[in-house]
């Protein structure tokens, strides 16, 4: 106990471990991010196990539950580039998550007789995804903000009925079965072993976020933020805006195919339901409450509404099952989930809309302008008063 | 449409006014001739009562787009949950279940239904400004359209929680069964309603707009915000009642809705919000008389799509309008320069 105290009184050695860290962690930030996902993903399956929390599944389910949720993780990323950074507002998110796993279903599966591996798919799924991604900005980017908003809204909703009604292609509502999952050196993924998508999956995310800070960091990355924050200004310096905001557009289209070629490998199974609007809206939700701009805070937020979404609310249902109290049994709490993301939504943009794990910079353009304009509004709104 | 300013943002061409208006007018009836010579009398109905509802909507999104350059996403909501109210009057206020031939009660019924509903959903519009929208006025734009989608959530969540996911009926109180032979096609009544109400209202915002104080007050504030505040225009009291109006349209938009199709469900206003943002773009958004056209343009195009066997792609194809209008004509067709404007 005492050892633990004296530390934080004395004066810090220089050259102790913790500096080494420090130090190491500011030159490779890329591998200590790394690092630090695979220690996070290490622990994970090991924290399950524990009292609160092995009470509510076993650690398998767990473990698959976590997987799924890196899926959303993924998804949150990659409209975190999107939505957070560039500053664009995508409606249709989930369209490019369909459109890898429709990508994945067509190289691997009976229905195509194709049998292309997995880990190259992930690259087809990404590459396709921006292709779309780009054909759907290029009209639009050139375009005020909020026509891409409705834009990729039509576009999110467009996907589905398109993967619905071609039923030659797609199957329809049945969606295309059977399709095969990834194999490493010989080993083969099953549905009852839930570890090695995990181990993928934890993979894929620290790539991912790894992938992200080096691209924010990154020339690109300032021209977003740039474009962000004043779109004529940035266009004044030199920055060519539509290709930056159609880079944007595609890369974060590629992270959803990705994720997209994940979850339809991990499912077997992909049709139309599973792209509706809703997983649009519930990634943005995850990207606004976790704070947009914020790598880590984006992925956490992901990771805890899902696990909220999946386990927790869940969890009420089979509660108040059990207590049989009238109001509360009728009660579905799943479908009541869309109602307080709706609420937070909008508390989160009046309150703070930084979200709840904020990035720096963000914060400070939503505090500042936020303030300015309302001083700029009050003076001649109340002057005006008597005399109209 | 009249002859006044029909914009909120007024544009003019070169061409003297009256020149401009018969040429416009000539281009409508020649298009309604051609359409009604491709769909028969029946489907042209069916696109002019759809094209109506579509056209009452899309106003509300064009009037706030005008004022606030805010695409109001909780618009098609408010269309939905309008229809709802007035489910709600007529079944459990009225304890209508089904048409009502006698005409008096018939009359005091609708006119009953549409003015509540009508200022109910206004209200609602004006309730949404002033808790999601005015504070955010001068936020960075992403967050009002972020609170927008928030708000249709919550809208179509609180109507879901109310009265079930499921699509439930509405009582058709107008008789659909009534005709009139017009030149020995017959033509239901119930269509010839709709339209009146519709080009009514629409009639009434047009003179609203162009001829009164706070029309005045709506289209300067839509052109300089700062500059009508100096010359004394109450920038929020302009801003609410042009959500009152907005929503009160699209709230009579839903009661005709329940009229025509006798179903109300609570996701139906996501399609026709996104339709009738369609037509309002169309049409020239920011633009009242583009929306108008706009939505009956849409209502053609929908109906015309779904005779020929489109009918599943629906969507797909008003969508693909836009995706058109927005690359090769992104000011509509009576809009102004809306272009890169940031």
């Amino acid at each position: 106990m005492s050892a633990v105290g004296g530390l934080g009184v004395q004066p810090r050695r220089f050259g102790g471990p913790r500096d080494r860290l420090d130090a190491f962690a500011g030159r490779h930030r890329s591998i200590s991010l790394i690092l630090g996902m695979a220690l996070v993903g290490a622990l994970l399956p090991l924290i399950v196990l524990l009292p609160p929390f092995n009470s509510f599944q076993g650690q398998a389910s767990w473990v698959d539950g976590f997987t799924n949720a890196g899926v959303f993780v993924l998804l949150a990323l990659g409209l975190n580039l999107v939505v957070g950074v560039a500053g664009l507002l995508d409606l249709g998110y989930a369209a490019f998550f369909a459109i890898g796993a429709y990508t994945y279903a067509y190289g691997a599966s009976p229905f195509s007789g194709l049998e292309i591996p997995f880990w190259p798919m992930l690259l087809v799924g990404a590459f396709v995804a921006a292709v779309f991604g780009i054909l759907l900005g290029a009209p639009t980017l050139r375009l005020r903000g909020d026509y891409l908003a409705i834009v990729t809204l039509g576009f999110g909703e467009i996907v589905p009925i398109v993967f619905l009604n071609s039923d030659t292609y797609t199957q329809g509502t049945n969606g295309i079965g059977g399709i095969y999952k990834p194999s490493i050196l010989g080993y083969d993924f099953t549905l009852t072993n839930p570890w090695p998508f995990y181990i993928v999956m934890v993979a894929l995310v620290a790539l991912a976020m790894a992938f992200c800070y080096r691209l924010i960091e990154s020339r690109l990355g300032r021209a977003w933020d740039a474009i962000r924050e004043d779109e004529l200004a940035a266009a004044s310096n030199g920055i060519n805006t539509v290709t930056a905001k159609l880079l944007a557009f595609a890369l974060g289209a590629s992270t959803a195919g990705i994720a997209g070629v994940f979850n339809a490998s991990k499912l077997t199974l992909v049709s139309p339901d599973q792209f509706l609007f809703v997983v649009s809206f519930t990634v943005l939700a995850m990207v606004v409450l976790g704070g947009m701009g914020n790598v880590w805070g984006v992925a956490i937020g992901a990771f805890v509404i899902y696990t909220i979404q999946s386990v927790v609310l869940k969890q009420l249902n089979t509660f108040f099952d059990r207590t049989g109290i009238p109001i509360l049994r009728d009660i579905d709490f799943i479908q009541l989930q869309f109602l307080l993301y709706g609420i937070a939504l909008v508390a989160m943009m009046l309150f703070r809309p930084e979200g709840l794990f904020p990035n720096s910079r963000r914060k400070r353009e939503l505090r500042a302008r936020a303030t300015a304009g309302d001083d700029a509004l009050a003076v001649p709104a109340e002057t005006a008063e008597g005399l109209e | 449409m009249t002859a006044t300013s029909g914009t909120l943002r007024a544009t003019r061409r070169s061409l003297g006014p009256a020149a401009s208006i018969g040429i416009r007018l000539g281009v409508i009836i020649v298009a309604l001739a051609v359409a009604l010579a491709f769909l028969g009398p029946t489907q042209f109905l069916n696109a002019l009562t759809r094209g109506a509802i579509y056209a009452l909507v899309a106003l509300g999104y064009t009037m706030v787009y005008g004022i606030i350059e805010l695409i109001n996403f909780a618009h098609g909501d408010v269309f939905m949950v309008g229809g709802f109210v007035s489910l709600t009057l007529l079944v459990n206020l009225f304890g209508a279940s089904g048409a009502i031939t006698e005409p008096v009660s018939l009359a005091i019924t609708l006119i009953a239904v549409f003015v509540v509903a009508m200022a109910a959903m206004g209200l609602v519009g004006v309730i949404i400004e002033r808790l999601a929208y005015r504070p955010l006025r001068n936020a960075p734009r992403l967050a009002p359209l972020l609170t927008a989608i928030g708000v249709s959530f919550i809208l179509q969540n609180i109507i879901q929680l109310i009265y079930g996911p499921f699509q439930i009926s509405v009582p058709q109180i107008f008789p659909t069964n009534a005709f009139v032979e017009i030149g020995g096609v017959r033509v239901a009544l119930l269509a010839i309603f709709i339209v009146i109400v519709a080009l009514t209202l629409m009639i009434g915002l047009e003179l609203f707009v162009g001829r009164t104080r706070l029309g005045r007050a709506m289209r300067s504030t839509a052109a300089n915000r700062e500059a009508a505040a100096l010359m004394g225009v109450n920038i929020n009291r302009t801003i609410a009642v042009t959500f009152f109006i907005g929503s009160a349209l699209a709230g009579a938009a839903g009661v005709i809705f329940g009229l025509y199709y006798g179903v109300a469900q609570f996701q139906l206003g996501f399609f026709a919000g996104l339709k009738a943002f369609t037509a309002a773009v169309l049409g020239g958004i920011g633009n009242t008389t583009g929306a108008a056209l706009g939505g009956f343009i849409i209502g053609f195009i929908e109906v015309g799509a779904s005779s020929v066997g489109l009918a599943r792609w629906g969507p797909a194809v008003v969508f693909g309008v836009l995706v058109i209008v927005l690359v090769f004509r992104p000011t509509g067709l009576l809009g102004q320069q809306l272009g890169e404007r940031a």
